[in-house]
């Protein structure tokens, strides 16, 4: 790579010319504040706060976009600098709904906020006209366009990573707004709720719709009894949110801190995933040797689930009629778990924790219901649990470790790892491939599919066949795949598709990092380190091992695939048009 | 321009025309305005199921599709008066007072500049030069372009339009 | 078709002799045409019926069995835009001007078979006095200099063998038979050409940027997007002479390796887009667009896109967002269309006058062009001479010469003796001059030296009922409407210097609002992103700085001098002079003049509309008002 020499503040260095300012800044300690940057997905240049004076140039230019050159000489904090970047932070509050105290982004990772505050903006000097409109409220997502400051974070990676493109910028200068078309509800277009949005909005414009009160609700009524489950991208990173490491696994401690606030039993959603692959990698046996529909598509996402719905409903018969492993598993809890401990399923509240916004809308789905009752009552995301303990005042990186309530009790490491990308499918050819062989095999790390490539294909030989495997995270690369799918120019087994990038590790509900954090690391990479670690940890690293599992099939379900698993854990999707017309 | 009240929808042919318009424009790149422009010059304004529509056959987001149609001030997704009527406000006629002109058409009509008459008969826009500058203060009537335009004189233009028949589709 | 470079000297010598009472109209003509009568045809004077005269003007023709002496033709614009329809007989150059559908026949039998002008129809000196051969003897003709608008007024747009005949397509003979790329290149360098669409970058060093990129697929734009409200000079030459921007963005296509072009052409020219569209297709028809031009191996096609009512296309990376199809706004430079542009492409994207210009420079070298006006700034440049002026029209003038000779002489000063108050330039995005500039001579750097820019070249006129603080709100409401909606300098900046200068034309205002605008005006110009947002502080700043007393009027004393600002202006019944006719009654549009012819006439402050019809209609002077 071509270097070139530049000088930023005085200081001489020599950066790879595809350097921004921005980068080359970074590389001698200076931090231009940023509010629209985000690194690949957003490089608009649009806030202006990240100006600075270029010698030559008449204008401020933005450093997260400028391109370094030979010779350039940067200031980044001259007084021309200074009060540009603060009169732009003045005006962008000027007409924004301020309203820290009640914000969910308040404190912790308001992006605007923290800027207000590091450059000193002490008064608001130009008020005037402000927008008020109404927010949108749907069962995932909530949008509230009086706090958006038009970064378009959200539409880059709506549009760009995640190819569903249903919000986009409407009308122009000061009614410049970001919305649906024609100012529809997101709940009636494509949206596929991953709340891929949130996590890259910088204020708090975007969150998720919170349901503890509803949580609280169930805790404090008598009569309830009151269930947890926690997924496993959770405990990757819900230490975040008490500003401990990224990558931090937090299982214990978020154990305790479940059992503190009241839940009745805490149980680990692993176990839903270790049955996720009992049925599936039965499922996918049986395509094989049967001449089922191939290759077969997982269907653990709901993202993914809404997306194929409306953007390939000519694949629906390949998803795995699995139903999620949450949703299996709180079916499990109303039947089987409410029999054996002799409760009424009306009085069991199934609550999960997930990484996840779009399992709130999964849950609220006639298809996950079983007996009248839905398989989950509430779904909460990590940062709504963050919050919850917040709230009752846990000292959370203190707690000591505890495990998780029997008769469920821990999981695997097959299970552990579903929270990142390839994670899914290296379960179930974990378990598949001791089924097709009848044996158990040893070298049980597929790392062909592991990493954060946006497509992963491998060909993976088990018991004389050779399954030819792929792995798609993000739902542009699931996009890209099925379309080379759909067009025979890719013939393949098996398929796994996580609608966010990098997987659960890094869903719409996981804890926020800001955008000078996000910008020069890769959260979702070291976030699915702590899972694999966990995995390497576990005595038991294979579904069908998990002696709770095979307790549950011997006692109640019978056989994976059988009618009563049938019944319970499988279903079927629909069709959904891309708009409600 | 297509003058419609919208009621005939039921037989349409209109789409059949859409049709051939985006197929004519399927291999210019970047073409999205250009059928914009010909979708609305057909049905006079550009409403939700056009645009849905145009989303489909072009692929591309109807999400993206309404913020250019949003963007552009040509574009409209409310129909138009029969006769639409256009104030230049631009730099030479405002000098030479369009603001009084303009003013004038909103009392006379009862509507705000962006509205239409309850009857659908006249719509009012303003617009920023129709570069008949030498003409100022200007305006314009479905194309037809009245020059050096005077406050007395609206009440003519109204009156010259009010007496003529309804569009072809009643 | 055009196979070869001599099938194009044919034409040219073919229609030059059917031209011939236009070009050398002091010899006679020994066959053809004896006479021919040139109307304007553009939107102008479309607009005051200049077709309809045409029809006229054929009829009259037909039944006098002239079809083979006498011929009409239908052309651009003359610049007289005011007094049109304008219409040019030729070889004796008669000029008539405001020409009715109905004085067509006089014309006819008077002058047409007679040979007698009709006198009353003659343009005249603005002082009364008929000018027989306007072109010639008339000031506002004497002092131009027409280059960029040569053929304007002079050809039939429409036909492009006239054009032909005008050395039309000489240029791009002369580069693909004579001229490397580099050559091409170097003479626009050489000419010194700055564009003539905003900021005056020369025109030769971006051409060598794009020039120097080493990929294939490149393209060459053309800016007709016209969007300085006030400014019709592209309007002008596309309607009036097209193939003088096509010939140049083929001959650009040549000097940087290109071989697509796009035009992008604002809606609100229909006609214009029309006349473009057939020039293209008189030119494909032709070959010299398209594969092969002149069977040198040079390829060249065109394409029009229409905006869409968006100012911010202008702009250069708006423009070539929205050539795209997308939202036109704009995005940070660098990467330079010259690097990175439409689809991602090297892109050279100049405005349309610029490009009428370069044939020239082509054909009569770099030195002839670079001969004509100032150090820093060659050439000519059109303005559009509007607002309070007698001769609004368009005028091509050398650069350097001053804003008195512009508006005083050829302008033929202001009207009803009104006293001249400022000009601006540069539309949105420019500033005001003051009558104490009027004797600078006028170029790219002594307008930004003034606190204006050279912009399109629109140049408004405003005489002393003008009240500069309206002007500068007006602006900012242009660019309020316009603003992209991108980056808060601009969105929401401009919107507060435009409530802000509410509140001022109001009566609202207070003296720290006059800093606050400083404040907003300084930091939008240093941090918006393009230029839109980065001049929309410019009329507000060449106002304060001209014109601050009345800045000052109207926040201390809450008043506008000029009577403009209406929350500020009272009408009021002088009760001792008033006569109770009760004229004023009757008048006032908003009916709040109540009393009887008893007990006289008083007026409802609540309700006045300030619309001054009373202090116009009262026969008896009685009405005044506070300004
Ligand atoms: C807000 C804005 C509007 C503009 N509008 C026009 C326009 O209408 N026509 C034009 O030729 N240039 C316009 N320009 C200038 C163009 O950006 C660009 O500089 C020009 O077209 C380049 O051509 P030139 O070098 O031949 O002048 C505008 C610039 C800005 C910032
Ligand atoms: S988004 Fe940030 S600045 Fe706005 S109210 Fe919330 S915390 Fe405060
Ligand atoms: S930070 Fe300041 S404004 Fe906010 S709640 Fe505390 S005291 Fe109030
Ligand atoms: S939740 Fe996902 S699909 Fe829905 S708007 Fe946000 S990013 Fe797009
Ligand atoms: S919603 Fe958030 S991410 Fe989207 S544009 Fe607004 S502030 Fe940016
Ligand atoms: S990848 Fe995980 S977090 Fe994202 S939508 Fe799917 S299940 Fe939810
Ligand atoms: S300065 Fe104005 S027009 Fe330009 S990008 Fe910013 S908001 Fe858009
Ligand atoms: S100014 Fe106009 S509205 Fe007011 S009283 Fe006079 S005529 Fe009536
Ligand atoms: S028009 Fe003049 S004189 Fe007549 S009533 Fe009105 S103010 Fe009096
Ligand atoms: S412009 Fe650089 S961070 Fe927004
Ligand atoms: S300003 Fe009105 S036509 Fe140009
Ligand atoms: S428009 Fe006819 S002379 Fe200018």
């Amino acid at each position: 790579m071509n270097k070139v020499n530049m000088k930023i503040d005085g200081i001489s260095l020599y950066v790879p010319a595809d350097y921004t300012i921005l980068e080359a800044a970074k590389e001698v300690n200076i931090q231009i504040p940023t509010l629209c940057y985000l690194k690949d997905i957003n490089e608009m240049g649009c806030c202006r706060m990240c100006i600075v004076e270029v010698k030559g140039a008449k204008a401020l230019q933005a450093a997260c976009v400028h391109p370094v050159a030979e010779g350039m000489e940067v200031l980044t904090h001259t007084p021309k600098v200074m009060e540009a970047r603060r009169v732009n932070i003045e005006l962008i509050l000027s007409n924004h709904n301020s309203s820290c105290q009640t914000c969910t982004r308040s404190w912790m990772n308001c992006e605007l906020q923290t800027l207000a505050n590091k450059l000193s903006v002490d008064t608001i000097r130009f008020e005037g006209e402000t927008k008020k409109k109404p927010l949108d409220i749907g069962v995932s997502i909530v949008r509230d366009p009086n706090k958006c400051i038009l970064c378009r974070r959200c539409i880059s990676v709506c549009k760009n990573v995640q190819t569903v493109s249903v919000i986009d910028t409407m009308n122009r200068g000061f009614n410049t707004e970001i919305g649906a078309a024609f100012g529809m509800k997101l709940a009636d277009t494509s949206c596929v709720n991953c709340g891929q949005c949130i996590n890259v909005c910088p204020v708090g414009a975007l969150h998720e719709k919170s349901d503890i009160d509803e949580v609280w609700n169930a805790i404090y009524d008598p009569a309830k009894h009151v269930v947890v489950q926690t997924a496993p991208a959770v405990r990757a990173a819900l230490g975040e949110e008490f500003q401990l490491p990224i990558g931090t696994p937090v299982t214990g401690r978020m154990v305790s801190a479940l059992r503190i606030l009241g839940f009745d039993k805490v149980f680990d959603t692993d176990t839903g995933a270790d049955l996720t692959i009992m049925e599936e990698a039965t499922e996918l046996i049986d395509r094989i040797r049967g001449g089922g529909r191939l290759p077969l598509i997982t269907s653990c996402s709901p993202g993914w689930i809404k997306f194929c719905e409306h953007n390939f409903p000519d694949m629906l018969d390949n998803l795995s009629s699995c139903k999620s492993p949450h949703t299996m598993f709180g079916a499990i809890l109303k039947s089987y778990y409410a029999e054996k401990e002799g409760i009424d399923p009306k009085d069991i509240v199934v609550v999960s924790v997930m990484p996840c916004t779009a399992k709130k809308f999964e849950a609220k789905r006639p298809e996950m219901q079983n007996g009248g009752y839905p398989n989950v009552d509430v779904v909460l995301t990590t940062r709504e649990l963050a919050k919850m303990i917040y709230d009752v005042g846990i000292d959370f990186p203190s707690l000591e470790d505890s495990d998780f309530d029997d008769p469920f009790g821990g999981a695997t490491g097959a299970a552990v790892i579903f929270g990142a990308t390839g994670g899914v499918m290296e379960a179930a050819l974990r378990t598949a491939a001791d089924i097709l062989t009848g044996t158990s095999a040893d070298n049980i790390e597929y790392e062909a599919i592991r990493g954060q490539e946006g497509i992963k294909i491998a060909s993976i030989e088990v018991a004389g066949i050779t399954l030819r495997a792929a792995c798609a995270h993000g739902l542009g690369n699931a996009r890209k795949l099925l379309e080379q799918v759909r067009s025979r120019e890719l013939d393949l087994d098996f398929i796994e598709i996580m609608a966010c990038p990098g997987g659960c590790v890094n869903g719409g509900g996981q804890p926020i990092q800001q955008a000078n954090v996000r910008n020069w690391r890769d959260i979702k990479a070291e976030r699915a380190k702590a899972l694999y670690s966990e995995d390497r940890k576990m005595f038991i690293r294979k579904s069908h091992n998990n002696p709770a599992i095979k307790a549950l099939y011997k006692d109640y379900l019978g056989m994976p695939g059988g009618s009563r698993a049938h019944e319970l854990l499988h279903t079927k999707y629909h069709e959904r048009p891309l708009y409600k017309e | 321009m297509t003058k419609c009240c919208n009621e005939c929808r039921a037989h349409d042919d209109r789409t059949a025309k859409l049709d051939e318009i985006i197929t004519r424009y399927k291999d210019t790149r970047g073409s999205l305005i250009q059928v914009l422009h010909e979708a609305q010059e057909l049905y006079g304004y550009l409403p939700f199921e056009v645009q849905v529509y145009i989303s489909k056959k072009m692929d591309i987001p109807l999400a993206e599709i309404y913020g250019v149609v949003s963007f552009y001030t040509a574009f409209s997704i409310y129909p138009k008066g029969e006769y639409q009527i256009k104030v230049c406000i631009g730099t030479a006629c405002y000098v030479k007072g369009a603001g009084d002109i303009l003013d004038k058409f909103r009392m006379k009509l009862s509507i705000d500049v962006g509205e239409c008459t309850d009857d659908g008969k006249f719509s009012l826009d303003s617009c920023r030069c129709l570069g008949s500058c030498g003409l100022a203060p200007v305006v314009m009537v479905n194309g037809k372009v009245y020059a050096k335009v005077t406050p007395d004189q609206v009440d003519d233009i109204i009156a010259e339009y009010s007496e003529q028949k309804k569009g072809a589709c009643t | 078709m055009i196979k070869s470079i001599f099938d194009i000297h044919d034409i040219r010598e073919k229609t030059r002799a059917d031209m011939a009472v236009r070009l050398t109209p002091q010899t006679p003509v020994k066959e053809g045409y004896r006479m021919q009568i040139l109307v304007c045809g553009v939107a102008g004077c479309q607009s005051s019926d200049s077709l309809e005269i045409i029809k006229e003007l054929e009829k009259q023709i037909r039944t006098g069995g002239l079809e083979k002496e006498v011929k009409v033709v239908k052309t651009g614009c003359f610049g007289l835009c005011a007094q049109g329809p304008i219409m040019i007989t030729y070889p004796d150059q008669i000029t008539y001007v405001r020409v009715k559908p109905e004085d067509v026949r006089e014309i006819a039998e008077s002058h047409i078979k007679g040979g007698q002008p009709v006198e009353r129809l003659l343009a005249d000196d603005g002082n009364g006095k008929k000018i027989m051969n306007a072109l010639r003897d008339l000031t506002f003709f004497k002092l131009q200099k027409k280059n960029a608008l040569r053929n304007c007024g002079c050809i039939d747009p429409e036909n492009i063998d006239e054009y032909i005949a005008m050395d039309g397509y000489r240029a791009l003979e002369k580069v693909l038979t004579e001229m490397s790329p580099e050559d091409v290149v170097q003479t626009v360098k050489d000419s010194q050409i700055r564009g003539r669409g905003g900021a005056g970058f020369p025109t030769g060093v971006k051409w060598g940027f794009a020039a120097s990129q080493q990929v294939k697929q490149k393209y060459v734009c053309c800016n007709a997007d016209e969007g300085d409200p006030g400014a019709f000079m592209d309007r002008s030459v596309l309607e009036g002479d097209p193939h003088s921007v096509i010939e140049a963005m083929i001959i650009a296509g040549y000097a940087i390796g290109a071989d697509q072009g796009y035009i992008y052409v604002r809606a609100e020219y229909p006609v214009a887009v029309e006349r473009l569209g057939l020039a293209i297709k008189q030119a494909e028809e032709y070959g010299l667009l398209g594969n092969d031009i002149f069977g040198k191996g040079f390829n060249f096609h065109l394409e029009i896109r229409l905006g869409a009512g968006a100012f911010v296309c202008g702009e250069e990376t708006g423009l070539l967002t929205s050539v795209e199809g997308k939202r036109g706004e704009p995005h940070p430079r660098p990467p330079f269309p010259a690097v990175k542009g439409v689809f991602g492409k090297p892109t050279i994207l100049n405005n349309v006058e610029t490009y009428a210009n370069i044939p020239l420079i082509i054909l009569n070298g770099a030195d002839w062009f670079s001969s004509i006006g100032t150090e820093k700034s060659k050439g000519t440049k059109v303005f559009s001479l509007v607002g309070k002026i007698n001769n609004t029209g368009l005028v091509e003038v050398p650069m350097g010469m001053t804003l008195r000779e512009i508006i005083y002489d050829i302008g033929g000063g202001i009207p009803n003796g009104k006293e001249f108050k400022a000009a601006q330039t540069g539309g949105p995005s420019g500033g005001c001059i003051p009558a104490s500039r009027l004797d600078t001579p006028i170029d790219y750097d002594s307008l930004v030296d003034m606190g204006s820019m050279m912009g399109s070249g629109g140049l408004i006129v405003m005489d002393e009922d003008t009240c500069m603080v309206d002007l500068a709100k007006f602006f900012l409401e242009f660019t309020v409407d316009e603003s992209c909606g991108k980056c808060p300098p601009c969105r929401i900046g401009t919107k507060r210097m435009l409530e802000i200068l509410t509140r001022i034309t109001e009566g609202q205002g207070e003296p720290e609002d006059l800093d606050k605008l400083e404040v907003l005006a300084r930091n939008i110009k240093a941090s918006a992103l393009c230029g839109l947002g980065q001049t929309s502080p410019n009329p507000i700043l060449s106002t304060m700085r001209y014109f601050k007393d009345e800045y000052i009027a109207h926040v201390v004393d809450k008043k506008c001098p000029a009577g403009v600002c209406k929350s500020m202006i009272r009408y009021i019944i002088d009760s001792e002079t008033c006569r109770k006719c009760g004229i004023c009654a009757k008048n006032c549009p908003a009916e709040c003049i109540h009393g009887d012819k008893e007990n006289g006439y008083v007026i409802d402050q609540d309700n006045c509309i300030k619309c001054g019809t009373c202090l116009a209609k009262c026969p008896f002077k009685s009405i005044f008002n506070n300004a």
